[in-house]
């Protein structure tokens, strides 16, 4: 099934020569922008002056009140940040989170299904039964419901997830889906998380106090990240303390981003972490914007996560209304739109910017020419969190974490056949055997281990005879893969790898923002080969090597790894 | 977006770079800082496939059929955007680099249709050069053709993506209507909120199908796969800014128009240059000389239909049209006197067929009455300027707004009007220059200002004295400079005393809090240029307005240096020419003035004629000749390629005028309004059928070159006037001209005016046809020309510019209670002038069709007209019948109407009141008012075939 809602478009409404000919006759060029929903808006958007890079946080606003984008509202809008109409169309129509609803052949705008519910049909909640919610729920919730796949909402630990507007219903079956909506659940709730008295009470902000204070310095904190080998955790491992050493070197204004558009299927870690010890990681995103001695900080928000954004909005304004310390930065919270792409951190400050999230081309790296021009310290949460702990516990108790030659701790985010999934801290190096059965209790009843996603879908697959292998940075490449995120997704002999490449690569095609023709044709093309029962090997390796070699991002370069895997190793599945 | 944008690189490029070296392909070679890889190839002979990248547009980086192998890197990179570092090692032809240009380009093959819609289809190309072969891939499922536009084709089943379509639309032309919407393998061009094209913003620029690789946009009707044997280049006949194009040509038909880089476009043209080519061969076109037939009495009335008033004349041949005109002007020579006679010269022409038009009547006819449009457009700019400064011509080129901190455009419709000039000024806001946009009417470039001033019609004086006031008061003006190089400072001081911001708030409707910062913004600027077009010119207060502008300058030494000065926007390719080439009645050539007896002197003898001969008494203007004929003062006239039946105001007036002559000969290329009113009409040489010089507003001298034969009978318009001139006794066989080839003789006539012309006089006929263009004051041959004037002196007298104080004048005829509306005259970016050349061409037609009126969708609730509804507009001196559009740039107590629709000629409602010094009339005001109308006027068959 393909994600089809977002992609269906009538053909272009074209009129014919005697209206055309009146229309010329009534108003200029193109559309005209309606006074009243000019007026409309401009109540919306209150009275504050209009912000180039908060183009998408408008296009919420509207997306929020009419639960889609009329196309008589984006000329309206595009009118008053005096933007050209096609510039504010690319943006909303990129993101899937809005969907522009043009006029009929009369000039009326349909109105939005009163509820939308969407079906995660990641992998793991479809090894869980997604295809057979939305193949169910439709009838079941009726018309006025509308019910659409989604890519990965965050919460594999749970999955099956089906999220009822913004209200996600764990282990969703179709009764309890339905019991949600007519209940009227529509919204999400974080609670019991460590808020800021009692994080300030255990301890918490009196090492930023020490740093604003000049009892520590920039120096000493970035040698401590260094020798506890403290690493960029959204995947792409980058050491965090050459990172701030670099982005301080910069010329200042410097700024900071802080991604938590967690979105590589199968990872969760982010979201928990957030709804547990919020303020563990803005005292690390306040240490390390202190440390390169950023202007002001842009948190970004997936726009899945509804309970985090309420709670970190309250949490925020407490800080601000608090302030464990004089001087702190502004910190702005920014929502996404649904698109994983913008996980890619150049996509993220494209997106931050207000513009679709296209991966900017390297050189100039983000430390040098990154949000707004500035050169930029970009940091995924996990690794912000891990701050205080490091500094205060110390770089060797962190070193002397790891198991099989390995360091540190990992937040490993496991979901798929095991008995216990979700989110476990264990030691950096520990193998997938040793992770499934000391932490996860084992597989589930009935399975036996035949594959396993050791980095989401970018990761590539391992068979079950390579799960004694160390699961760290750098330990995977010689197998073509990469643990990432840590995002683990474990398959049984119920699954097949063929089938599981088929989701992820669905996935990808879905996901490529269609700046480069590698990635665009290459996971279209790659989408339709798959779909064969037997597989054209050649040819995908062929692509496989153009999409790695030559797309603009990781998301084409890492896009051919689980095809890899699969001819490497489940080659029996797709034989002839 | 990505990459370096061409603003960057400019800078990097500037000066003295350092190179630096690195190997590619094995080869050591040199790369200066700044310069891509491709570029370093592309400089030493290494081909590297590319699509997405183009000479000219910013690098995007996104089609990778360019992709090298750089050592040491875990990726291949785009060779379009890397720039390469010292020791780097490149290879673009390594097995691994090859592999991936080759399987990109068999990707996009894989999607492509069957048949290339272009004919240097590029994927095509490189996948050729590169031995692609048939894609193994299956394609993608096929996307529609949208056909909803006059102009241009969509046909995005040939998209490949690679946004250069994006990029000409937007970082080019600043049009901003194409946009890559959605994303993934959905990523699809769009246009505006994904609205068909002919429903779009699109004003068919053509940039996009000129960028495109595939043919996905194209031209219209196939153009794209058509052949086309020989390619000319020439310019482009429409406005003032003078772009160079290259016509296709096959068949002798011009197939496609492409910009060339010239000094004033570099590539870029607009939806006339582009798309309005082909009423050259309209059936319309007249190949016959024609003789008004005797039972066929001149009515000014009937004049809107060429096709009934055809039936009027009769076919004669050249030697009896020749004979019969230089009969009836002879006559009227002999029994009223020289002054009887009068010459209608046209802007339109080359700088050859003015000058030599001019020597006509000033030798052939013994009178000054020689004018033409200019009067009409820019004649109170020029007044101004040559009492201010001593020149009449700009002082920088347009495309020192790219050097401006800051920009005025007042009065001037550029998008609409000068749309490629309009590019440049739209880039320069975007790189960060502050663009101050003042007019009545909000027209598109207010989107792209810092400040819009919608001030109130006919309050440009005190408008502009406000912001003299704010500038002397605040202390902001240049002392030295008005010390050094001015005169008249204190005058001006006293004038705008009374003036503050304060003041003339209720007046203009401007806040005087607005007015004083963009004085600020001007006068403080690093460089700051005013443009400004007729919104300044049109008035009968168009001469202060004018003054106004060079005060502004003068006061704050904003002037005389690059990016910084004064810009009269010229509205005819060829109006800064004509006026220079002395078709005008106060002056000769290079504005030596008729009442010199040294100019007098200096001219009989370049003409070889006693100084006694020429006429030492200033003719008449354009509109003071209409007034004479009514009088029966002007009995003759030729008019060769003008039309005042449509542009002059009261133009009932004018055509009874027109229709009282004893003798009226008409050379054109239609039956024009005013050929309808013709004795004898000569058919004469379109623009793509002549060679000839013209001045752009610029003044810049560029070559036109012929691209095709004459159809019919119809002659060179320069072979014309020396036949006429020949039936006025003047033997000029000697320049050469030929029926139907005139390049050597204008050649012959070029190398005479710069003879008499000290300000082109280092300009030579080889030079042009070397370099296209030369920008003149250019004094001497080898002279570089000199696109910024005034640097240290002005050429005045005393070598001083003048403040020349100015009153606060208002229009003849205010509104009242029967006429309530203003009226505001003036262009549609599809039509030029008075229609007969861009009505019929298809394109422009289709776009435009009807005659339009615009007005605020307030004002039209108010008159309980729905938009699309007819409507009369009625003056004290006419009426006509329109369409009413809603148009909420037009202010209400407004309406705005071009003087291009022939059924509704606007110019029968607009006051022939004048300026005082410059004799122009004020277009852009007189008192109207609106009414729904019933039916229409009679249907103009004008470009109906």
């Amino acid at each position: 099934m393909r994600y089809a809602c977002r992609v269906e478009r009538s053909t272009i409404p074209i009129l014919d020569a005697a209206s055309a000919r009146q229309r010329r006759r009534q108003q200029p060029k193109g559309r005209q922008v309606d006074a009243a929903v000019l007026a409309e808006l401009r109540t919306w958007l209150g009275d504050e002056p209009l912000r180039r890079d908060r183009l998408i946080e408008y296009l919420h606003v509207v997306n929020d009140r009419l639960r889609c984008l009329p196309a008589p509202h984006l000329a309206a809008l595009a009118q008053l940040m005096r933007l050209p109409m096609a510039e504010v169309f690319e943006v909303a129509s990129f993101y899937h989170h809005f969907e522009v609803v043009k006029e009929d052949a009369d000039g009326r705008v349909a109105a939005a299904p009163a509820l939308t519910v969407r079906v995660c049909d990641g992998l793991p909640c479809e090894m869980a039964g997604a295809r057979e919610l939305l193949a169910r729920l439709p009838a079941l919730l009726g018309r006025e419901v509308r019910v659409v796949p989604a890519p990965c909402v965050g919460r594999c630990e749970a999955a099956p997830v089906a999220v009822v507007h913004q209200h996600p219903v764990p282990r969703a079956t179709p009764q309890a889906v339905r019991e949600a909506v007519q209940a009227g659940r529509t919204h999400d709730l974080v609670q019991g998380h460590v808020g800021l008295d009692a994080y300030r009470a255990g301890g918490g902000y009196a090492l930023l106090r020490q740093c604003h204070r000049g009892e520590r310095s920039a120096d000493s904190l970035v040698e401590t990240l260094e020798h506890g080998g403290l690493r960029g955790l959204g995947g792409a491992g980058f050491p965090a303390g050459r990172k701030w050493r670099i982005v301080r070197s910069m010329p200042a204004p410097r700024l900071m981003v802080v991604n938590v558009d967690e979105g590589e299927p199968g990872t969760f870690k982010d979201r928990w972490i957030l709804e547990r010890d919020p303020h563990r990681f803005l005292e690390g995103l306040l240490i390390a914007a202190w440390a390169v001695d950023a202007d002001a900080v842009t948190i970004y928000l997936r726009d899945e996560y509804h309970g985090c954004r309420a709670m970190l909005v309250e949490e925020l304004a407490r800080l601000r209304a608090e302030p464990p310390s004089p001087g702190l930065p502004a910190i702005e919270l920014r929502r996404g739109a649904g698109a994983y792409i913008c996980g890619e951190e150049s996509a993220m400050i494209e997106s931050i910017e207000g513009r679709r999230g296209l991966p900017r081309l390297r050189p100039p790296y983000v430390a040098e020419v990154g949000l707004f021009g500035r050169p930029t310290l970009v940091h995924n949460l996990e690794t912000l969190y891990w701050v205080r702990e490091i500094v205060e516990r110390g770089a060797a108790w962190f070193v002397a974490q790891g198991r099989h030659g390995r360091q540190g701790l990992r937040t490993f985010s496991v979901s798929g056949r095991v008995a216990r999934p979700g989110v476990k801290r264990a030691p950096a190096g520990i193998t997938l055997r040793e992770l499934v059965d000391e932490y996860c209790g084992g597989m589930q009843a009935g399975h036996e281990l035949y594959a396993y996603l050791p980095g989401g879908a970018s990761g590539g697959i391992l068979p079950a005879r390579l799960a004694d292998l160390p699961l760290d940075f750098d330990t995977l490449q010689p197998h073509g893969c990469f643990i990432g995120s840590a995002a683990v997704i474990v398959l049984s002999k119920h699954d097949r790898a063929a089938d599981a490449a088929r989701n992820v690569m669905r996935f990808f095609e879905h996901e490529s923002c269609g700046q480069c023709t590698p990635c665009r044709a290459g996971t279209a093309k790659a989408g339709m080969l798959l779909a064969q029962p037997v597989w054209d090997a050649k040819l995908l390796a062929d692509l496989g090597q153009v999409m790695r070699d030559a797309s603009i991002c990781g998301l084409g370069q890492a896009a051919p790894n689980v095809v890899d895997g699969v001819l490497a190793h489940f080659a029996h599945e797709v034989r002839s | 977006m990505n990459a370096v944008t061409r603003a960057e690189r400019a800078r990097q490029l500037d000066g003295e770079a350092p190179t630096l070296a690195f190997t590619l392909d094995g080869r050591t070679v040199q790369a200066r800082a700044g310069e891509t890889i491709i570029e370093v190839a592309r400089r030493e002979g290494v081909e590297i496939p590319h699509l997405c990248w183009t000479p000219g547009l910013d690098p995007a980086g996104n089609c990778r059929a360019c992709v090298v192998e750089i050592k040491g890197e875990r990726v291949l990179a785009a060779s379009c955007c890397r720039r390469p570092a010292a020791g780097m090692e490149v290879s673009s032809d390594s097995v691994r680099a090859r592999a991936a240009q080759r399987l990109v380009l068999e990707l996009l093959q894989s999607d492509l249709p069957g048949a290339p819609l272009k004919r240097d289809d590029e994927v095509g190309a490189w996948a050729a050069k590169l031995g692609v072969g048939p894609s193994r891939f299956a394609a993608r499922a096929p996307i529609a053709p949208d056909l909803s536009h006059a102009a241009i084709a969509v046909n995005l089943d040939a998209c490949i993506q690679c946004t250069r379509c994006v990029r000409a639309c937007r970082d080019e032309q600043a049009n901003d209507v194409i946009g890559l919407a959605w994303r993934g393998a959905q990523a699809r061009i769009v246009f505006d909120i994904d609205d068909a094209m002919g429903s779009s913003t699109c004003v068919a620029c053509g940039e996009c199908v000129q960028a495109c690789p595939t043919g996905a946009l194209a031209s219209a009707g196939g153009a794209a796969l058509q052949a086309a044997g020989r390619q000319v280049d020439t310019l482009c006949p429409y406005c003032g800014v003078g772009c160079q194009v290259r016509l296709h040509v096959e068949d002798d038909r011009i197939v496609q128009v492409e910009g060339r880089d010239g000094a004033a476009n570099h590539g870029r043209l607009c939806v006339k240059g582009r798309y309005g080519m082909d009423y050259v061969r309209h059936p319309q076109r007249l190949t016959v000389p024609l003789i008004r037939r005797a039972d066929a009495p001149k009515h000014a009335g009937a004049v809107a239909d060429p096709a009934a008033a055809m039936s009027c004349f009769r076919e004669a041949s050249w030697d009896e049209a020749l004979d019969h005109a230089g009969r009836g002007l002879r006559r009227i020579r002999g029994e009223c006197g020289p002054r009887a006679l009068a010459g209608f010269g046209s802007a339109k022409g080359s700088n050859e067929e003015a000058y030599l038009f001019q020597k006509l009547v000033r030798l052939g006819f013994g009178s000054n009455n020689i004018d033409h449009c200019t009067r009409l457009c820019h004649a109170s700019s020029v007044a101004a300027l040559l009492e201010g400064l001593g020149s009449g011509a700009v002082s920088n080129p347009v495309m020192d707004v790219t050097r401006a901190e800051v920009i005025l455009v007042i009065g001037a419709n550029p998008t609409v009007n000068h749309p490629v000039a309009a590019t440049w000024i739209k880039n320069a806001v975007r790189r960060g220059t502050r663009l101050i946009v003042a007019d009545p009417r909000r027209s598109e470039l207010a989107r792209h200002a810092h400040r819009f001033l919608q001030f109130k019609p006919d309050s440009d004086v005190a408008l502009l004295s406000a912001l003299l006031h704010t500038i002397i008061e605040e202390g902001l003006t240049d002392a030295r400079f008005i010390a050094d190089r001015t005169s008249g400072f204190e005058a001006l001081r006293e004038q705008v005393r009374g003036c503050s911001p304060e003041a003339m708030a209720p007046l203009t409707g401007i806040p005087a809090a607005t007015l004083r910062e963009v004085a600020r913004l001007y006068a403080t600027s690093r460089a700051s240029m005013i443009l400004w077009g007729m919104g300044i010119s049109q008035h009968v207060h168009g001469t202060d307005n004018a003054r106004c502008l060079i005060a502004l300058a003068l006061a704050t030494g904003q002037i005389g240096r690059p990016g910084t000065g004064l810009h009269p926007l010229r509205g005819q390719n060829n109006v800064q020419g004509a006026s220079d080439s002395g078709l005008i009645p106060m002056m000769y050539p290079d504005y030596q003035r008729v009442t010199d007896g040294l100019a007098r002197e200096r001219m009989a003898a370049a003409w070889g004629v006693p100084a006694a001969q020429l006429d030492a008494q200033v003719g008449l203007t354009v509109v003071e000749l209409i007034d004479a004929m009514r009088r029966r003062e002007v009995r003759g006239m030729v008019i060769m390629g003008e039309n005042p039946a449509m542009s002059d105001p009261d133009a009932d007036h004018a055509r009874q005028a027109l229709a009282s002559l004893d003798m009226l000969v008409v050379q054109d290329i239609f039956l024009t309004e005013t050929a309808c009113l013709a004795d004898v009409v000569l058919p004469a040489s379109a623009f793509a059928e002549k060679t000839g010089t013209f001045t752009n507003t610029d003044r810049r001298v560029q070559m036109g070159r012929a691209a095709l034969p004459l159809p019919g009978q119809a002659r060179q318009d320069l072979w014309i006037i020396t036949a006429l001139a020949r039936q006025l006794g003047l033997d000029w066989t000697a320049y050469g001209a030929q029926p139907r080839d005139c390049a050597a003789a204008a050649a012959a006539v070029f190398d005479e005016m710069r003879r008499v012309m000290p300000s082109i006089a280092g300009i030579t006929w080889q030079r042009l046809q070397r370099e296209h263009g030369v920008t003149y004051p250019c004094t001497h041959e080898g002279d570089p020309g000199a696109p910024v004037v005034f640097t240290d002196r002005f050429p005045t007298a005393d070598g001083r510019g003048r403040f020349v104080p100015t009153s606060i004048g208002a229009a003849e005829e205010q509104p009242d209670a029967d006429y309530p509306l203003v009226l505001i005259t003036g262009r549609q970016l599809e039509h030029w002038h008075t229609g007969s050349m861009t009505r019929r061409s298809a394109v422009l037609d289709a776009i435009e069709p009807d005659a339009v009126a615009f007005l605020h969708p307030d004002e039209l609730a108010r008159l309980g007209v729905r938009a699309g509804a007819l409507i009369s507009i009625t003056s004290r001196r006419g009426q006509v019948i329109l369409y009413a559009r809603a148009d909420s740039g037009t202010p209400p107590g407004t309406v705005f109407a071009a003087f291009c629709w022939a059924e509704a000629a606007i110019n029968k409602l607009t006051n022939p009141a004048l300026d005082p010094v410059a004799k122009i009339p004020g277009f852009k005001f007189c008192a109207v008012r609106v009414a729904p109308a019933a039916s229409g006027g009679r249907p103009t068959t004008i470009g109906k075939p």
